[in-house]
């Protein structure tokens, strides 16, 4: 308890030295306050947006989208990893497709994620699962491949097989790998959605950027900016905190 | 018929600059209950013929048989313990002894009182919810004994196994070897490198030489029963071996009169 408020008396002096900078900057600068709003207008932004409930709804929408696109991603990465993990030689044959997609912006495939999903929820979620699929994938194959080699010994000693040394054995031993990619595969994810919902999207905090940058509202803009970054941070955070704990239960170093 | 028949027995394996031979003309014949020390210098192909008796790397030439059989794959009748234990770290130590036992359809209950009854033998009941990375090496390395021994196998297989412990521990061990080996009827095949342990050990010595691994004689402890590291017949044993592999110092002292 003592180390979280500690941790967090360096989060809390950190931004507040980075809003005294932008205050800061803002004073000391001649540019138009139409072009760049001032700590205090985009607080007052973001009351505004809160009061009317709007802000709320684009983060529950955005949410919903990420949860779907990222989970998805999560599940079919691992799982297609762990498979293609202990069927080295498939891997071979399937590696060059994932190293030639995966350098590929997710953002790339708009223009087709829309002319076959339309817009709505869909576009953002395909986008972010390509964003998180392939970290996650890449990840899981090499943590498999990366499993000490004593513990299949004595998986054979004992006669263990597929499929039950496969989540007896195989995933336990590499999911601390696994655990990492997860993690990663979490911040691109988050990334990708802002850009998924700039484009095909109505709603979500992505649109929202869209939304105030068509009405010049650029208090509203860097507001929902903060707010991007703060849901980013959130989640990181909890992802950390559920990592620890699964490690811990699994008797890892915590 | 012996339990184990190893019948001119070689390992050959392909190396990118042609091929490089373990052992080879490996002749051994082992009974029942028997507690065998396979001893030799690093190199001496020792844990791959354990390999190869114990299925997971078989040899290239000759035959090994256990029960008139010939060895293709490990089976749980005769398990292997290794040098860095292989405990499965996201498992307590009751549930490490118990992966062996749900592979034999045991009723839950079943399989956890069996394991309970291992963990008593190796005398970890205290410890037996806690995780494998909160014990020490000699306390991990018990519980990979008791894992072993809770499926009953015929054989033990045990690869340098208290070769990480430091000495005090290492000899504790050795004790509840030799005392399990007893109880249990158990055949055990040891790989060390250590003289000592294998004398303190073995019914039977056999001694390899390295490059490549050949057998160079098979050596009996005739110390049956209670083994004392200090006495006389222990430390003349021990002078056989230590002349055999040529490390006893001659006696060079000058007489004057």
């Amino acid at each position: 308890m003592k180390k979280t408020i500690l941790k967090a008396r360096y989060a809390v002096i950190s931004f507040i030295v980075l809003i005294a900078l932008w205050q800061l900057l803002y004073t000391v600068s001649d540019f138009n306050e139409a072009l760049f709003p001032s700590p205090f207008k985009a607080l007052r932004a973001l009351i505004e947006l809160a009061a009317d409930g709007t802000l709320f709804r684009h983060i529950g929408t955005s949410l919903y989208r990420f949860a779907a696109g990222y989970c998805s991603a999560v599940v079919s990465a691992v799982l297609l990893g762990l498979v293609l993990g202990w069927f080295s030689k498939a891997f071979r044959f399937v590696d060059p497709i994932v190293q030639l997609l995966r350098p590929i912006s997710p953002t790339a495939w708009m223009p087709f994620i829309v002319l076959w999903f339309g817009i709505g929820d869909v576009p953002a979620i395909v986008i972010i699962f390509i964003a998180g699929f392939f970290p996650v994938l890449l990840t899981t194959v090499a943590a498999v491949a990366n499993i000490d080699p004593i513990y299949l010994k004595v998986s054979r000693s004992f006669g263990i097989r597929q499929p039950q040394l496969m989540w007896k054995v195989i995933f336990p031993a590499a999911f601390p790998q696994i655990a990492s990619g997860i993690h990663l595969a979490l911040g691109t994810s988050w990334i990708f959605l802002v850009a998924g919902e700039m484009v095909g999207a109505q709603s979500g905090v992505g649109y929202l950027i869209i939304d105030a940058r068509n009405d010049l509202r650029t208090d509203i803009l860097l507001a929902d900016i903060v707010v991007i970054g703060l849901i980013g941070l959130i989640l990181d955070t909890l992802l950390k905190m559920a990592e620890k704990r699964i490690l811990r239960a699994w008797g890892g170093a915590a | 018929m012996s339990l184990i028949e190893v019948k001119d027995a070689g390992k050959t394996f392909a190396r990118d600059e042609g091929t490089f031979t373990a052992f080879e003309h490996i002749d051994l014949s082992i009974e029942r209950g028997e507690f065998i020390c396979l001893l030799g210098p690093s190199g001496c192909g020792k844990s791959t013929l354990l390999n190869a008796m114990a299925g997971f790397d078989l040899v290239t030439s000759g035959s090994i048989e256990i029960d008139g059989k010939e060895v293709c794959e490990p089976s749980d009748r005769y398990v292997t313990i290794f040098q860095n234990y292989g405990l499965l770290p996201w498992r307590s130590v009751q549930k490490n002894v118990e992966l062996g036992l749900e592979q034999k359809g045991l009723s839950k209950a079943e399989r956890a009182a069996r394991a309970a009854q291992y963990i008593e033998l190796v005398g970890l009941t205290a410890h037996k919810d806690v995780h494998p990375r909160q014990l020490s090496g000699g306390m991990q390395q018990r519980v990979a004994i008791a894992r072993a021994l809770a499926v009953d196998p015929e054989i033990l297989f045990m690869d340098e196994p208290f070769g990480a412990l430091d000495a005090i521990t290492r000899m504790k061990l050795q004790d509840d070897i030799l005392r399990i080996s007893r109880e249990q009827q158990k055949t055990i095949i040891f790989v060390t490198h250590d003289i000592e342990e294998a004398v303190y050990l073995a019914d039977r010595i056999v001694i390899l030489t390295p490059n490549p691994g050949r057998l160079k004689c098979i050596c009996e402890v005739p110390l049956h029963g209670y083994r004392d590291r200090t006495s006389g017949d222990f430390l003349r044993v021990r002078d056989k071996i230590f002349e055999l592999f040529h490390m006893k110092a001659e006696n060079r002292i000058e007489y004057f009169i």
